[in-house]
C-alpha cells in the first residue's frame, strides 16, 4: 500500500516547566523519507516525539502534513513507540496485541503476520507478564504491524533488543521507507537505516 | 464505534483478570454492612430503618476503592498515550473507561445490596426499590469517580485524596438514592421523584464528567 503523505514542522519550540527545551525547530519530511532524531540527555528528542504524537502541546510553531485528506487528524496517523511498551501483563501476547490492532486500526491488519515480525507467534498464547524486557519491547513493536499508520514515531526502539531483533527493527523499517512511510527515530546507538535526515538537538543543527 | 467496543471490552475483561479488583469492593461492602449491626446492637426497627442509607454509604466507599484504577494502571504502563492516539476522542476514552467501571463495580454492588439488606432487616417490599435507585445511580458514581481518578493521576498514594475530591461530590446522588429507598419502608411519599432526580443526576455526569475527565487527562500527560 502506498503511502503519500508527508510531514513538516515549522518553527516549533518546546516548553516544559518553564524551560525552554528547544525553539525555531523545522524540517520536512516527504513520504519514503526518515528523521534520525540525537542529542544528550534532557535535550527533548522523546519530548519531540510526544509533540508529534499529539501528547505535548506545541509552545509555538506549527506541524503540516502534506497529502493527507482534509478531515486527518496527526495523531492518528502516527504510531508511538515510547519508553513504556503499554503490555497488560494479564493478557496473552496475542491478546495484547489483538486490542491494540482492533483500537487503532479502522480494518484490522493480519494479526499472525504482526506476531511474525518480531518473532513472537510461538510466545503468542504466553501471558505478557512472563515476558523478558526485550520481549515486551518486541510486542510493543508489533504494535506498528497490527495497524498499519503512515508515521512511526519511535522513541530509543531498540533498548534492551538483542543484535537479531535490531536486525529486524531495521528491515521493519526499511520496508516502511520503501512502502512509502514516514519514520521519526530518537536513538543514542546507530541503526543501519539510511536516514534522509538528521536532527542534533540542544547543538549545532545539521538538517 | 469499533474501537470503544474494542477497549470496553478490554477493561471488562482486566477488571476480571487483574482478580482483586471486584472482590475487593464486593469484600468491603460486605464487611462494612456486616459490622454494622454489631455496632448498633440488636434492635430491629433501627436496623431497619437505617439500611437504605447504610447501603447507600457503604456502596458509595466500596466503589471509590476502585476508582484509582479506571485511569492508574494505563498511565503507568504507557498505555494511555496510545489511547491518545486512537481514533476515538479523549472524552469517548474516558466515558468508555467509566462505563467499563460501572459494569464491573456499580452493577455487581448494586446486585449484591439485597443479600446485604438482610443483614440489616431491610423489609422485602423495599429491596425493588433499592436496587432500581442504585442501577440509576451508580452511573453518576463511575462517571464522577473517573474525573477524580485523573485529577489525581501519577500521585502517590492517590486513593485519599481522590475520595476527599469525589465523595462531598456524590451528596446528592446519596440523599436521592437513599429517598427512593426508604420512600417503600417509611411510606406515603411517593419514590419517583427522587428516582428521577437519580436518573437525571446519571445522565447529566455521563455528559459532563467525560469532558471534565479529559481535560484533566490531557493536564497529566504534560
Amino acid at each position: 500500500m502506498p503511502q503519500t503523505i508527508g510531514l513538516a514542522a515549522y518553527d516549533i519550540s518546546c516548553q516544559r516547566g518553564g524551560r525552554i527545551i528547544f525553539h525555531g525547530l523545522s524540517f520536512r519530511l516527504a513520504p519514503g523519507e526518515a528523521l534520525l532524531v540525537s542529542g544528550p540527555n534532557g535535550a527533548g528528542k522523546t519530548s519531540l516525539l510526544r509533540q508529534i504524537a499529539g501528547l505535548l502541546p506545541l509552545a509555538a510553531g506549527r506541524l503540516g502534513l502534506t497529502g493527507a485528506g482534509p478531515d486527518a487528524a496527526l495523531p492518528e496517523l502516527c504510531h508511538y513507540v515510547g519508553h513504556l511498551n503499554a503490555v497488560k501483563t494479564s493478557f496473552s501476547v496475542r491478546d495484547n496485541l489483538a486490542f491494540w490492532a482492533d483500537f487503532l486500526a479502522e480494518n484490522g491488519a493480519s494479526l499472525d503476520r504482526a506476531l511474525a515480525a518480531f518473532r513472537l507467534t510461538s510466545l503468542a498464547e504466553l501471558p505478557a507478564g512472563l515476558l523478558s524486557a526485550g520481549q515486551k519491547r518486541k510486542l510493543a513493536l508489533s504494535r506498528l504491524f497490527a495497524a498499519p499508520r503512515p508515521i512511526w514515531l519511535l522513541d530509543e526502539p531498540q533498548v534492551s533488543l538483542d543484535a537479531a531483533s535490531v536486525r529486524l527493527l531495521d528491515a521493519a523499517l526499511k520496508d516502511h521507507l520503501e512502502a512509502g512511510g514516514i519514520a521519526l527515530v530518537a536513538s543514542h546507538t546507530p541503526l543501519k537505516t539510511k536516514f534522509a535526515h538528521r536532527l542534533e538537538l540542544g547543538g549545532e543543527r545539521v538538517a | 464505534m469499533r474501537a470503544a467496543f474494542a477497549l470496553l471490552t478490554r477493561d471488562v475483561r482486566l477488571a476480571f483478570r487483574e482478580g482483586g479488583a471486584i472482590g475487593t469492593a464486593l469484600g468491603f461492602y460486605l464487611v462494612v454492612v456486616a459490622i454494622t449491626p454489631l455496632g448498633l446492637g440488636p434492635d430491629l426497627n433501627l436496623l431497619s430503618r437505617i439500611a437504605p442509607g447504610m447501603l447507600w454509604v457503604a456502596l458509595l466507599l466500596a466503589a471509590l476503592l476502585s476508582a484509582d484504577r479506571i485511569f492508574h494502571n494505563d498511565y503507568e504502563d504507557g498505555a494511555l498515550d496510545v489511547l491518545i492516539t486512537g481514533p476515538l476522542p479523549l472524552p469517548v476514552v474516558a466515558a468508555t473507561k467509566s462505563i467499563a467501571h460501572w459494569l464491573t463495580t456499580g452493577v455487581p454492588l448494586a446486585l449484591l445490596a439485597p443479600v446485604l439488606g438482610l443483614l440489616l432487616n431491610l423489609p422485602l417490599q423495599a429491596i425493588p426499590l433499592l436496587v432500581l435507585s442504585m442501577l440509576a445511580g451508580t452511573p453518576a458514581v463511575s462517571f464522577v469517580a473517573a474525573i477524580g481518578a485523573s485529577l489525581t493521576l501519577g500521585l502517590r498514594r492517590s486513593g485519599l485524596l481522590l475520595a476527599l475530591l469525589v465523595l462531598p461530590l456524590y451528596v446528592p446522588v446519596l440523599i436521592f438514592g437513599v429517598a427512593t429507598a426508604s420512600a417503600a419502608i417509611t411510606g406515603p411519599a411517593s419514590p419517583w421523584p427522587p428516582l428521577l432526580m437519580l436518573c437525571a443526576l446519571s445522565l447529566a455526569s455521563i455528559v459532563l464528567a467525560p469532558i471534565a475527565a479529559a481535560a484533566a487527562l490531557r493536564t497529566a500527560l504534560r
